[in-house]
């Protein structure tokens, strides 16, 4: 690992003090926030993030799950993973979050990975982690590693000619499918940033991971009231049966009205640079009987788009088929 | 024939290495008891423990935090040391494999590995009792299927898992809490 200086401030304050004056978003920043820092230290022992300062958050208090006055939760963004899964308000009114963070991982890793940390991790792009070769991500205008070579975990949905990776995340699928907001601070005080809005694109930019700035610092996600408990669920389809990346992952939820779908949300992990939602696949369910053909319906309406690379064509049959599984699961509709 | 030399050779010649340029102080305690550390900043809590602490039975199996062979517990709760930094331990409370036995006395994890012939190279194990006695605190695992699926970031490349299961599941029926059985 590369020499760095170290800091552990004891307030939101200053660790804003420590990042102040930096340019440009937090993925490009030279000076760092670490709080569980699994993911952080595993690149830069790779050699493939190399801070200069890192500044440690994890004194800062911001680790409590608190109610919020419109009737939802707040998740604090140090809280930790493991801690936020097993709380009792998580596992009884976003059971679907629950099991998404119980998804990733290992019981070691989400007793240290925070969740303001699980939003920022990196793609696991092999290309991206292999300083040897060429990835627009790591070292911009070097090409993609992975759009000619193998691609069997890369993305199917949303990608460029710069970049096919995807976000790893299966936390983050979940807080998608909720509408949750990613609540921050910065030198201009707080603001919000809906979780749609937080992930991007890669377009020309995938050095770019997220619209936060290199100068704040999350502070929270809070999740809205309706946690969608009765009619949820999170389905990832890997390589092994625990601690593997998603290749394709669902979280579904519905609040039904007697056999009709009222409201649908339906995010997907392991297909895009960011958890991947589509309005008019939910429109496509919403008013409509809870059967396996309108499910098959709103998977192809997902997937119209979709586009497979030469390793990778497989993810759209998997997703189609997830996505019916795990919205008849969330219905309780039969499913063999 | 010269002796190997080294940091990785030095451990009982020089139990605390000269500090490095860059080196910060750092306070913790370790199994029970108070130490000062003086380590650069990017040192792993691993490879503070193995080189300047001389608690070598943390092993560092792939340090990227897959294999689970780091596993200690901070605060009471299992980590992988090799992805965090000693800084970032300051005073808190580590226990390694070590710290586990009173005296002579197994820690009731350790008499169940033995028992139940739940390793066969060694190497995993400090990882895989250590994660176990933080598995057994968190009460999480009420069955084998838990036990595996709670245990899957600890590898153990003989083999080992079935016995593994077993010795976790020996002292998980033998605790006083116990869980509802439901063998699975």
């Amino acid at each position: 690992m590369r020499a760095f200086s170290y800091d552990r401030p004891d307030s939101v304050d200053a660790a804003l003090r420590g990042v102040a004056g930096q340019p440009g978003t937090t993925t490009e920043a030279a000076v760092k926030f670490v709080a569980g820092g699994t993911n952080l230290l595993d690149l830069m022992k790779a050699d493939v993030m190399r801070p200069e300062r890192l500044v440690d958050i994890s004194r800062l208090g911001l680790d409590r799950i608190e109610d919020t006055d419109d009737g939802g939760l707040r998740l604090g963004a140090l809280a930790r993973n493991a801690d936020t899964a097993y709380d009792a308000r998580v596992q009884a009114r976003y059971p679907m979050l629950s099991k998404a963070i119980l998804a990733g991982a290992s019981a070691q890793l989400r007793n240290m990975a925070t969740n303001g940390g699980n939003l920022l991790q990196r793609t696991r792009c092999y290309y991206f982690y292999d300083t040897g070769t060429p990835c627009n991500k790591r070292e911009p205008g070097t090409g993609c590693g992975a759009l000619t070579g193998v691609n069997r975990i890369h993305a199917i949905l949303g990608a460029s000619d710069s970049c096919i990776a995807v976000h790893p995340s299966d936390m983050c699928v979940a807080l998608a499918a909720l509408d949750a907001v990613v609540r921050v601070s910065g030198p201009k005080g707080e603001r919000t940033i809906p979780f749609a809005d937080f992930h991007r694109l890669p377009g020309d930019t995938p050095h770019i991971d997220s619209s936060l700035a290199a100068d704040e610092l999350i502070t929270a996600i809070d999740l809205p009231v309706q946690g969608f408990a009765d009619h949820s669920t999170y389905l990832k389809v890997r390589d092994r049966a625990s601690y593997a990346f998603a290749l394709v992952s669902v979280a579904a939820a519905l609040k039904m009205d007697g056999q009709t779908i009222r409201t649908a949300r339906l995010a997907l992990g392991g297909v895009a640079h960011k958890p991947w939602r589509d309005p008019a696949a939910e429109a496509e369910l919403t008013g409509k009987p809870a059967s396996l053909e309108t499910f098959r319906e709103a998977a192809r309406v997902l997937l119209r788009d979709a586009k497979g690379q030469s390793h990778n064509a497989f993810k759209i049959g998997l997703a189609e088929r997830a996505i019916v599984r795990a919205l008849a699961e969330a219905a309780g509709v039969e499913h063999s | 024939m010269s002796q190997p030399t080294g940091p990785a050779f030095q451990g009982h010649a020089q139990k605390q290495p000269a500090p490095p340029p860059d080196a910060m102080e750092v306070s913790l305690t370790i199994n029970g008891s108070r130490k000062t550390l003086h380590v650069a900043p990017w040192t792993s809590l691993l490879d503070a423990l193995r080189l300047h602490l001389d608690l070598t039975g943390t092993k560092k199996g792939c340090d990227h935090g897959q294999c689970g062979a780091c596993t200690v517990l901070v605060d009471g709760r299992r980590i992988n040391s090799c992805l965090t930094l000693a800084v970032m331990a300051e005073g808190r409370t580590v226990t390694t494999i070590e710290g586990l036995a009173s005296g002579d006395a197994l820690h009731p994890l350790q008499e169940a590995f033995v028992e139940q012939d739940a390793f066969q190279c060694g190497y995993c194990t400090p990882g895989q009792i250590c994660s176990a006695v933080g598995l057994l605190e968190e009460g999480h695992a009420k069955s084998d299927d838990d036990i595996r699926e709670l245990m899957s970031g600890n590898l153990c490349r003989c083999g080992a898992y079935p016995n593994i299961v077993a010795a976790i599941r020996q002292v998980m029926d033998a605790q006083p809490a116990a869980n509802d059985g439901g063998a699975s």
